[in-house]
C-alpha cells in the first residue's frame, strides 16, 4: 500500500478550472498506488460460477483478457443497449452542456477530467459511436467516437470504480442522466469480460453462501448479540433479550450485518434493540438473513437479486406480518427501487401497521418494507416514547444524508424529525451540500478497501469540508448517518480531514435519549462516554 | 481545432445554396427537392429514433428524488421533486421540458486553499432558456408562411414578439434573445476550460449552423429584403403539396436560410439534438417514486439461482444446534422456496 499524503498536501495537484493540453482520447489509464482497487481472487469467482481471468493485477502491464474479449464486449454492451431503455437513451441525449461537470465528489477532490460524469459516460459513448455507428467511425474525434482497444478497457476498469453510483450528477443534469446507470452497466460488461474486484466480490461470496457480507455465522451473530446486550446491561441496568429466527413474529428486522460487529454500528443496533424493548414490538432478527446490505448491487443486478431473495424467503418461512428495515444507504435503494420488481407481488405479508399508534404505511402497501426512521418517526410524533433529549447534550449534531436514501428514495424529514426529537443541539451543513445535494462518503458503492485510500480521501474531501465548517463554526462533534458504509468510512475520513468529530447512527442517539422503564440512572452514553453533567462520576 | 473545424464546415455549407442557386440557378433542387428530402429524412428519422427508444424495456423505476418522500400523512411531501402520481410526474416533466428546472440547480464549485465554495451560476440556464423559448416562438411564427390564412394566435405571437418597435421593420425579440442565448451558449463552450474541454466538433457545429440560420433570417427581415409574397408562394406550395419555383426572384440569402434549415431537419435524428424528444423518455424524470407502493414490472426479469433456507440451514445445523438457535425441520421440505417473477 502506498503512503497517504498529509491532508495539507492531498489537494496541491487539484485545478478545477485547468484541464490538461492533451486530448483525453489521448490520455492513458495509469494504475497508480492508493488510486486503484485490486483485482478478484479467481477463487471467489470459480465459487460463484463465474468467468474470471485466473490471477492477475491491474497494474500488469499486459491483461489476460479473452482472445475473443472486443466480440464479447461488442455483445455485452448491445444486450444492454436492447435491454435498458436508460442506457440507450443516456448514451444517445447528452448534448455534453457540463452542468454535471463539478458535480461529482471524485472530481472535486482530485480535479481529473475524467472523473466529471460527462467525461466519465463518454468512456463508453465514445466506444458505441466508434463501433456501431456508420458516422461515428467516418468522423472518428469530430463526432467523439473512437476505437474499442486494451486501454480503453484499462480506463473502464479505472473510472467505473471511481463513481459510487451515487446519483449527485443525475440532479443537476437537465435531462436526468443517471451515471449511476451507465456505472451500474459498465461493471456488468467487465464482469462478463473476467473483471471484477476482490474487495467487491469477497463479501458477495460470503452473502451468498453464509448469508451476511463479513461471514458471520449464526452462532457468532448470536455470540456478538448477547455481547452488545450485556453492555446495554451495564449502561442502563435492564436484561434485554432479541429474539432470533423466531416463527410468528409480526415483525422481521433486516439491518446491514456491520451492525452487529463494527464499531460504531454496533452503538446503532443497541438504539435498536433499546427502542424495540420500549415500545415491547413483537420482533425477530434472522440470521438467515442477516444481511440487509447488497454487494452484489456494486457487481451486476443479477447478483443483487441474488443476495436479497433470502430475506422474502425467511419473512415467508417465520410467518411474519411484514419487515422493517434498518439504517442503511444502497440497502434502502435496492429495497425500494428493485424488490417489488425482483420479488413482487409479496402477498404473503400484510401491509405494515404500527402495532401502536396504528398508522398503516400506505407508501410501502405493496413491498411491505418500511424503513426504520419511518416507523420511529411516527412513534414519536405520536408519544409513544419517552425521551429525555438532554442525554445528548454531550453531543452537537449534524446529519448527513446518504446519497442512496436520498436520491432514490427520498427520506429527508424523517431522519431530522428524529434527531431534533433525541437531540438539543442539531445544527445543518452548507445548504448546497445537503439532502438532494449531499455529498457521498468517497467509498461508497463497494469502492471502500485500504488500498483505495487516497482516492476515498479524495471523493471524501467535499463531505468532510461542509463537517469541518460546521465543527469549527458550531463546534459539531458528532455525524449522525443512516447508511452502514458511512459508518465504516466516515470514521476514517473524519480522522483524516476533521479530527474531533465521530460518526453515529440516528437509533444510536435514540438509544441514549430513551427513558427506560426501570432503567438505573445513566452516567454514559452507549459508548461509555460520560454524560453532559456526569462527567466527574465515572 | 473542433471549433475551427465546425465553423469551416458551416462556411462550406453556405458556399454551397450561394454557387448552387446564385451561379448554377438550381431553384427546384434547393427550393423544391431538397427541402423535401430533409423533412422527410427529420420525419422518419426521429419515428425511428422513438421507435428505437421505445423498444427498449425501462426494466427498473428509477426515477431520482430531488425531494421528500411521500411516506407519514404529517410530513410534507415534494409533488414537483418526489412525485407519487402520474399527475405529478407531468407537473415535474413540464417544468423540466418548458423551465428547465434541473438547469436552473446548477452551483458552480471553487476550490480555495482546503475549502470547496459552491455559487450560484444561472448563466448556463439563462443561456439556455433564451435559445430554447426564442427557437420556439420564432418557429411559431414562422406558421405564417405555411398556414392560410394566418392563424390568429401566430398574429398575436408576432405583435407581442415585436412590442417595442425597435428599428423599421420592427425588430423581434425573440430574434435578439436567440442571438444572446446562442452567443452565451457559445462564448461558455469557448470559456469555461471544463466545457471547452469536454466538447467534441459535433457540440459546436449545431451552434454555427443555427446562427448562420438566425443570422440569415434577420439579414433578410431587416436589411437586405427578399420578395416576401415569393416566399410565401413557395412555403405554401411546399406544405399543400403543390409546389412550384416562383415567378419572381427570391434573392440568395432566403436559400442559403432555407438551405441551412435542411440541413438541420436532416442532421437533428442523427445527432444529440434529439435530446429534445428523448427528454421525455428519461427514466430518471418520468417515473413515479412510488415504489414501495405500486410494483413495477420489467418484461424480462429472471429468476436467479439463490441459498433457501434448507441449503444454508444444512450447512450450519450443527452449529446452530449447540447454540439453541430454532431448527426448522418443516420448511422447504417440498419446493417452497421464493417463487420469483
Amino acid at each position: 500500500m502506498s503512503k497517504l499524503p498529509k491532508p495539507d498536501e492531498l489537494l496541491g495537484d487539484v485545478k478545477l478550472h485547468d484541464m490538461p493540453s492533451k486530448h483525453w482520447m489521448d490520455i492513458k489509464p495509469e494504475f497508480q498506488p492508493g488510486r486503484y482497487l485490486y483485482a478478484v481472487d479467481p477463487q471467489v469467482m470459480e465459487d460463484l460460477g463465474l468467468p474470471h481471468l485466473g490471477k492477475w493485477q491491474p497494474h500488469n502491464e499486459k491483461w489476460p483478457l479473452p482472445p475473443d474479449w472486443k466480440e464479447k464486449v461488442r455483445e455485452a454492451i448491445k444486450k444492454r443497449l436492447e435491454r435498458n431503455r436508460a442506457f440507450k437513451l443516456f448514451m444517445d441525449i447528452c448534448v455534453r452542456c457540463g452542468a454535471c461537470a463539478d458535480k461529482c465528489h471524485y472530481f472535486l477532490g482530485s480535479g481529473d477530467p475524467k472523473n466529471m460524469p460527462v467525461l466519465r459516460a463518454e468512456l463508453i459513448r465514445s466506444i458505441i459511436k466508434g463501433e456501431f455507428s456508420t458516422f461515428g467511425k467516418l468522423l472518428g474525434r469530430l463526432a467523439g467516437a473512437r476505437q474499442l482497444t486494451e486501454d480503453v478497457i484499462k480506463e473502464w476498469f479505472l473510472y467505473f470504480y471511481q463513481c459510487t453510483e451515487c446519483r449527485r450528477c443525475s440532479v443537476f443534469c437537465p435531462y436526468g442522466i443517471d451515471t449511476a446507470e451507465v456505472t451500474i452497466m459498465m461493471r456488468e460488461i467487465l464482469h462478463e469480460l473476467g473483471i471484477a474486484l476482490d474487495w467487491a466480490m469477497k463479501p458477495v461470496r460470503f452473502s451468498h453462501f453464509v448469508g451476511n457480507h463479513i461471514g458471520l455465522q449464526p452462532h457468532t451473530i448470536k455470540e456478538n448479540i448477547e455481547f452488545l446486550l450485556s453492555d446495554i446491561e451495564q449502561i442502563t441496568g435492564l436484561q434485554i433479550e432479541v429474539p432470533i429466527n423466531k416463527k410468528g413474529a409480526e415483525i422481521l428486522f433486516v439491518t446491514p450485518s456491520a451492525d452487529f460487529f463494527a464499531d460504531p454500528g454496533i452503538y446503532t443496533f443497541m438504539g435498536y434493540v433499546l427502542l424495540f424493548h420500549h415500545i415491547g414490538l413483537d420482533y425477530t432478527i434472522s440470521t438467515y438473513a442477516s444481511e440487509g446490505g447488497n454487494f452484489g448491487f456494486f457487481n451486476s443486478l443479477e447478483l443483487a437479486k441474488k443476495l436479497h431473495a433470502k430475506v422474502y424467503e425467511e419473512a415467508k418461512r417465520l410467518k411474519v406480518k411484514w419487515i422493517l428495515g434498518g439504517e442503511c444507504g444502497h440497502m434502502w435503494r435496492v429495497w425500494h427501487q428493485y424488490h417489488n420488481t425482483w420479488f413482487g407481488p409479496v402477498d404473503y405479508l400484510e401491509v405494515p401497521k404500527s402495532p401502536l399508534t396504528g398508522t398503516v404505511f400506505e407508501n410501502a402497501k405493496e413491498n411491505k418494507i418500511v424503513h426504520i426512521c419511518e416507523f420511529t418517526a411516527d412513534l414519536i410524533a405520536h408519544g409513544k416514547l419517552k425521551i429525555d433529549p438532554s442525554r445528548n447534550d454531550h453531543l452537537v449534531v449534524t446529519f448527513h444524508d446518504s446519497c442512496n436514501t436520498s436520491r432514490a428514495m427520498g427520506i429527508f424529514e424523517e431522519p431530522r424529525f428524529i434527531i431534533k426529537n433525541v437531540c438539543n443541539n442539531f445544527v445543518e451543513m452548507p445548504e448546497n451540500t445537503i439532502r438532494e445535494k449531499t455529498f457521498c462518503c468517497g467509498s461508497g458503492s463497494g469502492l471502500n478497501a485500504d488500498e483505495f485510500m487516497e482516492m476515498r480521501m479524495r471523493g471524501g474531501f467535499p463531505r468532510a469540508n461542509a463537517v469541518e465548517y460546521v465543527h469549527k463554526k458550531y463546534g459539531v462533534n458528532t455525524l449522525a448517518c443512516i447508511c452502514a458504509i458511512d459508518r465504516a468510512v466516515l470514521p476514517t475520513l473524519m480522522k483524516y480531514w476533521v479530527p474531533g468529530v465521530e460518526v453515529s447512527g440516528v437509533h444510536e442517539l435514540v438509544g441514549n435519549a430513551l427513558i427506560m422503564e426501570g432503567e438505573k440512572e445513566r452516567e454514559t452514553d452507549l459508548r461509555y462516554r460520560p454524560l453532559k453533567g456526569k462527567e466527574g462520576e465515572v | 481545432m473542433n471549433v475551427i473545424f465546425s465553423l469551416i464546415l458551416t462556411i462550406l455549407l453556405i458556399l454551397i445554396p450561394i454557387i448552387g442557386v446564385g451561379v448554377l440557378q438550381l431553384y427546384g433542387f434547393f427550393g423544391i427537392f431538397l427541402p423535401y428530402l430533409a423533412f422527410l429524412i427529420f420525419f422518419f428519422g426521429l419515428i425511428y429514433r422513438v421507435f428505437d427508444w421505445a423498444r427498449s424495456p425501462q426494466p427498473f423505476k428509477i426515477p431520482t428524488t430531488c425531494g421528500q418522500q411521500k411516506s407519514l400523512p404529517w410530513i410534507k411531501h415534494s409533488r414537483l421533486e418526489s412525485p407519487f402520481t402520474m399527475k405529478e410526474v407531468l407537473l415535474r416533466m413540464f417544468f423540466e421540458v418548458f423551465l428547465f428546472r434541473s438547469l436552473f440547480r446548477n452551483l458552480r464549485a471553487d476550490l480555495i486553499g482546503r475549502r470547496l465554495v459552491y455559487g450560484s451560476a444561472k448563466w448556463l440556464w439563462v443561456g439556455a432558456i433564451l435559445f430554447h423559448l426564442s427557437f420556439l416562438i420564432i418557429m411559431m411564427r414562422h406558421l405564417r408562411f405555411f398556414v392560410h390564412p394566418v392563424p390568429n394566435f401566430v398574429d398575436l405571437i408576432a405583435k407581442i414578439d415585436g412590442f417595442f418597435q425597435l428599428g423599421i421593420p420592427p425588430i423581434y425579440h425573440t430574434d435578439l434573445f436567440i442571438l444572446l442565448g446562442l452567443t452565451l451558449l457559445l462564448l461558455r463552450r469557448l470559456i469555461d476550460a471544463k466545457v471547452n474541454y469536454l466538447s467534441h466538433a459535433s457540440d459546436y457545429f449545431p451552434l454555427f449552423l443555427i446562427l448562420g440560420i438566425v443570422i440569415t433570417g434577420i439579414l433578410m427581415r431587416t436589411i437586405f429584403k427578399v420578395d416576401i409574397q415569393s416566399v410565401k408562394e413557395l412555403a405554401y406550395g411546399l406544405v399543400t403539396f403543390n409546389p412550384s419555383v416562383p415567378t419572381h426572384k427570391i434573392g440568395i440569402l432566403f436559400y442559403i436560410h432555407l438551405f441551412l434549415v435542411s440541413v438541420l431537419a436532416a442532421y437533428f435524428p442523427f445527432s444529440k439534438l434529439v435530446h429534445m424528444v428523448g427528454v421525455f423518455f428519461s427514466p430518471t424524470r418520468n417515473l413515479p417514486n412510488n415504489n414501495r407502493a405500486e410494483r413495477y414490472v420489467n418484461p424480462w426479469d429472471y429468476p436467479v439461482k439463490y441459498t433457501t433456507y434448507r441449503q444454508w440451514q444444512e450447512r450450519f445445523r450443527d452449529v446452530m444446534e449447540e447454540a439453541g438457535i430454532p431448527i426448522d425441520e418443516e420448511w422447504g421440505k417440498e419446493a417452497q422456496e421464493l417463487k420469483q417473477a
